[in-house]
């Protein structure tokens, strides 16, 4: 059927600078450039073009400009070309639109809409490069109470002690499967957590078995509804378990790791035949309420003979501060909460662009929740979706998370333009992908060692703020919203935040 | 029920060398407490052991994973708790009683003998290993069992199942005698399934079956298959009266997925 949707983005070609190299041919493996070679000319066949500028950037002569196409059709301000164009598509193909990454739409953007605080005169600023700034987070239940006794100058502490995830700085890498990611983009998440004093996570796809030794120790495994690659010796060579149970991108729903991405190597890491649909149900088909849960998390902690922290992955969502609660009575040791604009590889767009909420009102009102019920202390906050710099990470941990997943940050890091195509498998950075010529494209070392800097850069700024606001550990920020203040923002906004208006 | 092991609570080294079972009285212990003992006893060498008096203590078996695969046998006198088995690594495991839900939940290899029957849950998600129940199940039993490589499952229940049997089915083998002799009467059998076998003996009518499920009579090669199973369930249930030829003389009905992708054509591209 011929198509009635119009090409995305126009491609601009400089004549003049084109050496007909045919390196963007190469790159592209939407297959958008093909070479003429009566004309010794390249042309572009711009409805393939995903908008991932892989070729405008690898051009040695810049020739190539890729920018979103400016036709239109009559201006609507209920029918946009957005709506129009998502109509078409469905009408030609009767299937659920798909869509990859966070959600684009223009929802409120609370961390703009937040400011931070900093001492003037009678509360000195602390200077980073010259005292001592304790960015390290203990993830994991803490104790009601310490009994420490001291006999002869020896300390003992009788109270028995949870066990604790330790994290130089307060970022962890979110859970990106190797299936949905490349293994080279996977294993590069894996070689600068260990770097960085950091935790990459597995996701629900498995940990390699060749992985297991090097990288267990900065590992957070996945359990999910399709208990992919799960075994003992998974979940033992982890430093916790996660129970994903939402995903900011798709709350109440599955996932279908379509057949074609089902390598051999990916099937061997989430044990299942190669080819085959890997399908995550909805629900965990063996919980269906809070005590089923409680059986799932006392099941993990006994495999793991209790030595490691149990994590449980919600979508922010309208009642989920109670269902939260109930989660930590459970036995959770970590609650992750993933908010509105959460990324995924892929996701029904209705579901991305219309449920869940905003990660920082979910923060302030899980924080709030567990204060008022006197349990903050029995789980920590990891806070994901939409964290992208470094003053984010503040703000989240000023309205209460103990620490915050990035996913779609640690792509871009590696290379990611978010074109939201990562539900094809030809993804032209060769991070979410399984084709070895794409996934060959992205150098381990070069990837982990931009995500390194990532996290050295931002973890040397949230010194930074937090000298500049007096204060010289982390631990004094959490949950600290008098250091927030709220710009443009409604009266109920602010009270969910739990912050003043700028100015009061 | 074998009284004779209960002396105290706790753990009795059993007769002499290794050849006897070490024997833990389950009358006085919470779950962890009872794990506690059965980890212990595995690691000081223990390969024998014979718990008595459970009363609903769960994850049974599952603390036992060591980088080393020590394995144990392990005979349950009484009601074993749920997720019984749950990610088992290869140890073998006999109950003598009821279990409860969540027998085998992921299971990796290993086998489960329950001599009665087993609650809902059953098998969930198990990638490897054998499950026999000598008597019925509940609901949702065998969702989303997958196979991978050499690691085939196979739960073979006696009884009957309720509702839900082999939901998202992935891989490995599901075969139900039903030798109460009820017709089946289960709904929502496979749906989604996209992997494994399921063999009922008696017949199935489409309307119990979901839409991703072909139905067909068993052929010689299921037959083959079907053969090595009810011997083995026979083998593990001596007390069940009938005969692996009066068994396999009844119609058996085979369900297998429609596509190895049932929702591969769901989306817009």
């Amino acid at each position: 059927m011929r198509s009635f949707v119009f090409p995305e983005f126009s491609i601009i070609r400089d004549e003049e600078r084109c050496g007909s190299c045919r390196g963007c041919e190469r790159q592209c493996a939407f297959g958008v450039h093909t070479y003429d070679p009566v004309t010794d000319r390249l042309t572009s066949d711009e409805q393939k073009c995903a908008g991932c500028q892989r070729c405008a950037i690898f051009c040695p002569e810049k020739a190539i400009v890729v920018r979103p196409s400016p036709s239109f059709y009559r201006p609507n301000a209920s029918w946009s070309r957005e709506k129009i164009e998502d109509l078409k598509r469905q009408a030609e193909t009767g299937g659920v639109l798909l869509t990859g990454c966070g959600s684009d739409k223009p929802f409120r953007i609370y961390w703009d809409h937040i400011v931070l605080n900093a001492s003037q005169v009678t509360n000195p600023s602390i200077d980073p490069l010259r005292e001592p700034m304790e960015l390290r987070t203990f993830l994991g239940r803490k104790p009601d109470m310490l009994d420490i006794r001291a006999e002869d100058g020896d300390v003992e502490i009788r109270t028995e002690i949870s066990p604790n995830l330790t994290v130089e700085t307060p970022i962890l890498f979110s859970a990106m499967s190797y299936g949905a990611i490349s293994y080279n983009a996977f294993r590069s998440l894996a070689t600068a957590a260990c770097r960085s004093g950091t935790y990459f996570n597995t996701g629900e796809g498995g940990l390699p078995r060749e992985m297991r030794d090097e990288f267990g120790r900065c590992a957070i495994v996945q359990v999910a509804s399709g208990r992919f690659g799960i075994d003992a010796e998974y979940l033992n060579c982890a430093q916790a378990v996660e129970i994903k149970v939402g995903q900011g991108a798709k709350p109440g729903i599955g996932g279908h790791l379509p057949g074609e991405k089902v390598s051999l190597a990916v099937a061997e890491t989430r044990m299942i035949p190669q080819g085959t649909d890997a399908i995550s149900p909805a629900p965990h088909h063996d919980i269906y309420s809070i005590e089923d849960l409680s059986t799932l998390i006392t099941a993990l902690k006994e495999v793991t003979n209790y030595e490691k922290p149990i994590s449980v992955k919600i979508a922010a969502v309208h009642n989920f501060a109670a269902i939260a609660s109930g989660i930590v009575r459970a036995g959770a040791d970590i609650i992750a909460i993933d908010g509105l604009r959460g990324g995924t590889g892929a996701a029904p767009k209705a579901i991305r662009d219309n449920v869940g909420i905003p990660t920082e009102l979910a923060i302030s009102s899980l924080d709030r929740r567990l204060r008022e019920e006197g349990i903050r202390n029995q789980c920590s906050i990891i806070a994901a979706g939409g964290i992208r710099c470094s003053s984010d990470v503040v703000k989240a941990i000023a309205l209460g998370a103990d620490a915050v997943y990035i996913g779609s940050a640690a792509l871009i890091a590696m290379g990611c333009t978010l074109c939201q195509k990562c539900y094809t498998g030809k993804c032209n950075w060769g991070i979410c992908t399984q084709d070895p010529r794409l996934s060959g494209r992205l150098n381990v070392e070069i990837a982990s060692t931009r995500l390194s800097n990532l996290i050295s850069a931002w973890s040397h700024e949230i010194r930074e703020m937090l000298g500049g606001m007096g204060i010289n550990a982390l631990e004094s920020l959490r949950g600290n919203r008098d250091h927030l203040r709220g710009v443009g923002l409604y009266e109920w906004e602010l009270d969910v935040l739990g912050i003043k208006g700028a100015g009061e | 029920m074998a009284k004779a092991f209960v002396l105290e609570p706790g753990v009795r080294a059993g007769p002499s060398g290794g050849m006897g079972a070490a024997v833990i009285d389950a009358a006085s212990l919470e779950t962890r407490e009872l794990n506690d003992r059965l980890r212990e006893l595995m690691l000081s060498g223990a390969r024998r052991v014979q718990i008595s008096n459970v009363c609903g203590q769960r994850y049974i078996g599952t603390r036992l994973y060591t980088p080393e695969r020590l394995k144990m046998e392990i005979e349950v006198l009484g009601t074993a708790g749920n997720d019984l088995a749950a990610f088992l690594s290869g140890h073998k495991i006999t109950v003598h009683g009821n279990a409860q839900d969540g027998v085998g939940n992921t299971m990796d290899s290993g086998e489960v003998i329950v001599r009665g029957r087993a609650g809902d849950v059953l098998g969930f998600s198990m990638r490897g290993g054998e499950i026999y129940i000598r008597d019925g199940c509940g609901y949702r039993a065998a969702l989303h069992m997958k196979e991978y490589q050499g690691k085939r499952p196979v739960l073979v229940v006696g009884g009957g199942c309720q509702d839900f049997l082999g939901e998202y089915m992935a891989g490995g083998v599901v075969i139900v005698l039903d030798l109460e002799g009820e017709i089946h009467d289960a709904s929502f059998i496979g749906t989604g399934m996209h992997g494994g076998v399921i063999y009922l003996r008696g017949t199935v009518e489409g309307s119990q079956v979901g839409d991703q499920v072909d139905i067909s009579p068993a052929e010689e090669a299921d037959m083959e298959v079907l053969e090595v199973y009810v011997s083995r369930f026979l083998e593990r249930f001596p007390e069940v009266e009938t005969t692996k030829e009066e068994i396999l003389a009844s119609p058996f009905t085979r369900l297998t997925p429609r596509s190895k992708r049932p929702y591969g054509g769901l989306y817009a591209y």
